[in-house]
């Protein structure tokens, strides 16, 4: 049965990449900025913490200075929070599609997924340009995350399919998920870091899976931080974890799409 | 022969008002409360119930029936797209669902860039639709407008494009659902030419549509499905008039249509029934051929309907329209009707159609095209054989197919040169 499917998702895979390629095509159009959106997104948003919460706020960065550290945060998160957003609302937004043809349901949100890439991409680029401007050196730690970005991805894929899948029952998800994803923001070090937080606060924090990974992501951005290695362990366990339920409970439920959506 | 499709027992179950409801948390939490405190009512149907059919590879096989009988549930099974509740289904080869012309067309892609999408969305792979690109453009018939996104078409070109794409597909099993029924009279007849040219290629073609014509042209056999069952499996003519005749056998007696429950319209105007009457309003026993006749329709009004327009529509047994009788194209102004009852008749001053069984259509509409009311194919005229021709020979029923349905007054001379 396992290796059934895998075949089958084998033998649609061009349907998969027409899907993404559709996704990366209708994105940004009918839009003046097009796809400079992608980093104008971080950036103001980065602009906006930096004022706020570094300047204002004055939450410490550990040494470094705020709007990088900010930023290597956001990359990961944009990527996370806008591709949650669509893989969350794909199924219900591709309807028409699933009531009419059959497919392995799966490549919708996966699409979603892969072509969020592409903007956090084009985001990091201005990544670089910081980088050069505070004469931060990149390391070997940079190797780390081609891994981390794969982490990200089966992350967002293992709750994008749970929401998705629910929220073709239930249309509440695409009223909570925005919530969501902002309380999320909060338990995440995106504005702070770990170390800003009480010790008892931080072994809590670690069950969520966007900690580690985004901790990891700024140490493997700069080289005055070390890897926190427990924290990424749990995250990985945890992505891994809800990856596996989120398959799990798409292939449950998928079957019951098309007469219920 | 070797079978293409396999249907054994099939059986789909559906919770009622689960189909296209939107449900959400609160609902079911309320649901969940409610049921605890009340019995358990049953609310399920039988889309389907143990249904089993055969078909060859290379047959061409119609499914009719009514609305709601579960027709096209036999198809988005078989496509996969909804799974069954019990029973299994086989389908060898591949397999190409056209539920809908253009299925997955995005608004802000292009028409080429569309054609990619919907190709692979039916199964086509990148290489087959690169190598048939120029085909499918130049069926089309939109080559101009190939680089505008497709938000900018009329929504005929929109049918034609996704057309195109379908009619490229090369699949060994296709399943069609009623995409006849969208599109004007020339997009249909091109399908209908490209449905044509599939028989004989040895591919395997399940076709589900409301257009009995296109049904007995297309198939070489035909299912009939009648509340989730199949009632009939045969011979396309056979089944056709079998299914046509379902009709009348519920809505008798009399020609009243108090019982008829899948009929269209606001229902501020009804109709009660029709009655046949001969052209001095007398009962009416038989109709024959060439004879004149009177159909006069009862209705009932629940308030005074402005500018009513009235339609018979005549179909032969096969459910070919032979043709529709109607105020409006008569010019027969009503500049408003008070409630209450009353009746309308409608002269015919000869009848000139052959001996044979007929059905009978009505309608009631606004002139601003709304329905006030709709039934299909809700009562019989049973037309006589007669002299038509004043030749001392009757055109008998079963000679129809040689003579055809309508019959023309004419007159015939000939003027021969004899040789000198």
């Amino acid at each position: 049965m396992k290796s059934e499917y895998l075949l089958e998702l084998w033998r649609y895979r061009e349907l998969f990449y027409f899907l993404v390629w559709r996704n990366l095509k209708v994105r940004y159009k009918q839009t003046i900025l097009g796809a400079s959106w992608a980093i104008i997104q971080p950036v103001f948003t980065m602009i906006v913490f930096t004022l706020f919460f570094g300047r204002l706020a004055k939450i410490p960065s550990d040494g470094i200075p705020y709007p990088v550290f900010s930023y290597c945060a956001l990359l990961p998160w944009t990527y996370f929070s806008t591709t949650l957003t669509q893989s969350g609302n794909s199924l219900v937004g591709n309807k028409n599609l699933i009531t009419k043809i059959y497919f392995p349901r799966v490549t919708i949100p996966a699409s979603y997924a892969l072509s969020g890439l592409l903007d956090l991409g084009l985001a990091s680029v201005v990544l670089l340009g910081m980088m050069a401007y505070y004469q931060i050196q990149i390391s070997w730690g940079l190797l780390l995350l081609p891994f981390l970005v794969l982490l990200l991805v089966l992350l967002v894929l293992g709750v994008g399919m749970i929401f998705s899948s629910l929220n073709v029952r239930y249309r509440d998800i695409k009223y909570c998920l925005p919530f969501i994803i902002q309380i999320w923001l909060f338990i995440t070090p995106v504005i702070y870091p770990t170390s800003f937080l009480p010790e008892r606060f931080r072994i809590l924090i670690a069950f969520n899976p966007t900690c580690g990974i985004i901790e990891a992501f700024r140490a493997s951005l700069l080289p005055t931080r070390d890897v926190d290695w427990h924290l990424l362990g749990i995250s990985v366990l945890m992505t891994l974890l809800i990856f596996t339920s989120g398959i799990l409970y798409f292939r449950k439920t998928e079957k019951d799409f098309a007469d219920i959506i | 022969m070797a079978h293409s499709i396999i249907v054994e027992n099939l059986s789909k179950q559906y919770r009622i008002g689960e189909l296209h409801r939107e449900t959400t948390l609160s609902e079911t939490l309320i649901h969940t409360l409610t049921q605890l405190f009340k019995r358990k009512r049953k609310e399920t149907i039988w889309a389907l119930k143990d249904v089993s059919f055969k078909i060859n590879a290379g047959e061409v096989l119609g499914i009719i029936g009514r609305n709601g009988s579960g027709k096209s549930t036999v198809l988005k099974v078989l496509a996969k797209i909804t799974y069954p509740t019990s029973g299994t289904t086989k389908v060898l080869g591949r397999v190409a669902s056209l539920l809908e012309v253009g299925t997955g067309f995005h608004e802000e892609l292009t028409g080429r860039e569309n054609i990619y999408l919907n190709g692979s969305i039916l199964g086509m792979t990148k290489r087959e639709t690169d190598a048939k690109l120029d085909e499918i453009i130049d069926f089309s018939g939109v080559e101009k407008f190939v680089d505008t996104p497709i938000k900018r078409y009329s929504s005929g070109m929109r049918l034609r494009l996704g057309f195109a794409v379908a009619a490229h597909l090369d699949t060994e099993v296709l399943l069609v659902d009623e995409i006849l029924a969208v599109g004007d009279a020339e997009f249909q007849k091109k399908c209908l030419k490209t449905m044509g040219n599939l028989s004989g290629t040895g591919r395997t073609v399940l076709f589900v549509s409301h257009n009995m014509e296109a049904i007995k042209n297309l198939c070489q056999r035909v299912i009939w499905i009648d509340n989730g069952k199949v009632r009939q499996d045969g011979e396309p003519r056979e089944v056709i008039k079998d299914y046509m005749s379902s009709f009348i056998g519920m809505h008798q007696p009399a020609h009243g249509f108090a019982h008829i429950t899948n009929r269209g319209g606001n229902g501020d105007i009804r109709y009660n029934r029709i009655e046949f009457l001969s052209s001095d309003k007398q009962p009416l026993k038989a109709a024959y051929s060439g004879n004149s006749f009177v159909a006069r329709l009862y209705y009932y009004a629940e308030k005074q309907i402005p500018s009513p327009h009235f339609g018979l529509e005549l179909f032969t047994e096969l459910g070919t329209k032979i043709t529709s009788f109607n105020t409006w194209t008569s010019g027969f102004e009503v500049p408003f009707l008070p409630p209450g009852n009353g009746y309308i008749d409608l002269e015919v001053e000869s009848l000139n159609i052959s001996a044979g069984r007929y059905y009978i259509s009505l309608w009631i509409a606004s002139s601003g095209n709304l329905w006030y009311d709709r039934l299909e194919q809700c009562a019989v005229l049973d037309v006589e054989p007669s002299d038509f021709y004043k030749s001392g020979r009757e055109i008998k029923r079963q000679h129809t197919h040689l003579f055809g349905i309508v019959l023309f007054p004419c007159k015939w001379n000939l003027k021969g040169e004899s040789p000198k």
